[in-house]
């Protein structure tokens, strides 16, 4: 645990509360009082829009119901018609397996990125860090138009280098098949999220006790023995914090897909569940069955969440 | 284990980190470069690698044909707002959760926690519907509003940390000599706080103003559009995509960001693994 501990200040710094603290502790009402505007902000903001959501999804709430004719309550049939309409179950298969594949593809790059900072010279090093920043530090929005770019039909550089290589690139529209669509959605948002896994997997390594590796080489280990069974074990934590953030992260890809989308994607077969949701509420005014939609992405990510926030808590306690 | 590798192995990893170097930075690179490209280069099917004798036409075009301007002085308000709000919020909070102890805490980080996760996805059609009740779609108050709820919950997490690291002992040092317990906060934690509430505001800045999602549902009307929204429509409405505009464009929005980003970036990785940054 020191490794995680090493890595995670905030949760560590939290105080042992000391002598004058625990005698306030039943009488005063001024830290409750601290707590209301934060509450009611995102009681407005969030609760609020949460129990609405609740109620939309078990009306039938559509274009009539937007121009003033009073919602219809329907029971459970939006979950009905979602649960039974076989594109939502495509759409939902869709997000699991890209959230899970980028996921995993960053998380595994990131740690090899992290152990081969461990291995090069100090200028590299200090050049990849330069570059990894860079990409973390680029907005969303200015990424997306700069890989449009780079996998553009006509003047994108893909296709030029790949052409260069012999192959046939020439004029190869990278958005219209939705799996090679996918492939470019992964490379972007890999390319995204790899630098914090990787300054993050980098942190935790350095924190890997050194007389450990080298007494595990003095008994003979080979050096895929000493990671699995020496390195590994340290830093599994840290690793498994990153993977869970990562997928919760990449459930939601609104932005890439729907600039990707703008951009040349055929909408009906790329569609993931945020996409997806908003152009049945937004889109297309069917606010009933977009909120069922929703209900059942809260769903998954509270279910994708529930180990990050189990280990989350179990770190509170221990603090 | 950095001092024990083979002369073979380094140069190994010194060549794949070239590499990921390259991929890395090569975008960001090519965003810039294309920018201060005439439109016949950035078309000639050979690619023009260093924009020597570039030009700065493509900036002009942009500032002085979309609305960019709108668009800026939109996130700025939205965004300075946001992040002076849940600042003042969090601050409260993030002393109430440090400086106390008390029955609900515990609950209280906890929820921070959970809804730190919940993808704004999974919202953003009943807080559309909210705000169109409330006559708040297409309004800085409106989008505002949601992004505090955004921004609160890291805001908090982070700045619980920064109040922690201020030793309450100094305080009751202060309060010895004969300060009040507000006095002693405010003259003695309160200016050893200022770094970090200075931190801590530039992630939310970062956060509100490269947020996407919420302000294309919120902000419907094309005059209200934020600066992201706005590329993003710049870039589709080009007829044969002005690809020299779209990155003059993409630039003027990158450069703010990253050099804000490379000022506060040391304290990124320990708070996003600390659970404290929506991805």
């Amino acid at each position: 645990m020191t490794t995680t501990q090493e890595v995670l200040p905030a949760e560590t710094s939290t105080p042992v509360s000391s002598g004058p603290e625990r005698r306030r502790r039943s009488v005063n009402a001024l830290p409750y009082g601290l707590l209301v505007p934060a509450t009611a902000a995102l009681a407005l903001a969030l609760g609020y829009p949460l129990v609405r959501q609740v109620v939309l999804s078990f009306q039938d709430f559509g274009l009539a119901q937007q121009f003033g004719k009073p919602p219809e309550w329907v029971g459970l049939q939006n979950y009905r018609e979602l649960v039974t309409d076989s594109y939502l179950w495509k759409v939902v298969l869709r997000s699991v397996l890209f959230c899970l594949a980028n996921a995993a593809l960053t998380a595994c790059l990131g740690l090899a990125v992290a152990l081969l900072m461990m291995r090069m010279s100090k200028v590299v090093r200090i050049a990849v860090q330069a570059g990894l920043l860079l990409a973390w530090a680029m907005p969303v929005v200015a990424s997306m138009t700069v890989w449009t770019f780079l996998f553009d039909t006509q003047y994108g550089i893909v296709n030029w280098l790949l052409t260069h290589l012999g192959l046939d690139f020439d004029g190869h529209a990278w958005l219209l098949h939705p799996m090679s669509f996918f492939g470019v959605a992964t490379v972007i948002v890999v390319w995204m999220s790899v630098p914090f896994v990787a300054f993050t997997m980098y942190a935790a390594l350095t924190q890997v006790p050194e007389e450990l590796v080298e007494a595990a080489e003095i008994d003979g280990a080979t050096g895929g023995q000493r990671f699995r069974h020496v390195v590994l074990p340290t830093i599994r934590p840290v690793l498994y914090v990153v993977l869970l953030l990562q997928i919760i992260w990449d459930l939601r890809v609104f932005t890439q897909i729907f600039n990707l989308q703008k951009a040349g994607g055929v909408t009906e077969q790329t569609n993931l569940l945020g996409t997806f949701i908003y152009r049945q509420g937004v889109g297309g005014g069917h606010f009933g069955l977009a909120s069922a939609a929703a209900m059942f992405m809260l769903a998954l990510a509270v279910v994708m969440t529930a180990p990050y926030v189990r280990l989350m808590l179990k770190q509170e306690k221990e603090a | 284990m950095a001092n024990r590798v083979s002369p073979a192995g380094r140069l190994g990893a010194n060549l794949a980190g070239i590499a990921i170097f390259l991929v890395c930075a090569f975008p960001v690179y090519w965003m810039v470069n294309n920018s201060f490209l005439p439109r016949n280069k950035i078309r000639n099917p050979d690619p023009t690698w260093v924009p020597f004798g570039g030009t700065l036409a493509n900036y002009r075009r942009v500032l002085t044909g979309g609305r960019i301007w709108d668009a800026l002085s939109m996130s700025l308000m939205v965004t300075l707002a946001t992040v002076l709000i849940s600042l003042v919020f969090a601050f409260l909070a993030a002393v109430a959760v440090t400086r106390f102890r008390f029955r609900g805490r515990i609950s209280f980080i906890l929820a921070l926690l959970v809804i730190q996760m919940i993808p704004v996805e999974g919202l953003f059609i009943s807080q559309y519907k909210m705000l169109e009740g409330f006559g708040l779609l297409n309004t800085v108050v409106g989008l505002t509003i949601v992004y505090v709820a955004n921004v609160l919950p890291f805001t908090i997490w982070t700045l619980r940390g920064f109040v922690a690291g201020v030793p309450y002992e100094l305080e009751e040092a202060a309060m010895i000599d004969g300060c009040s317990r507000m006095q002693a906060f405010f003259r003695v934690t309160f200016p050893l706080l200022a770094p970090g509430l200075v931190a801590t505001g530039v992630f939310g800045f970062l956060q509100a103003w490269n947020e996407f999602t919420l302000a294309v549902v919120v902000m419907t009307r094309e005059s209200k559009q934020t600066l992201p929204v706005w590329l993003s429509v710049f870039t589709d409405s080009q007829k044969g995509v002005d690809w020299g505009a779209v990155l003059a464009a993409s630039t003027i929005i990158a450069v703010p960001v990253i050099v804000f980003f490379l000022i506060v970036q040391g304290r990124m990785v320990s708070g996003l693994t600390s659970g404290a940054v929506k991805g």
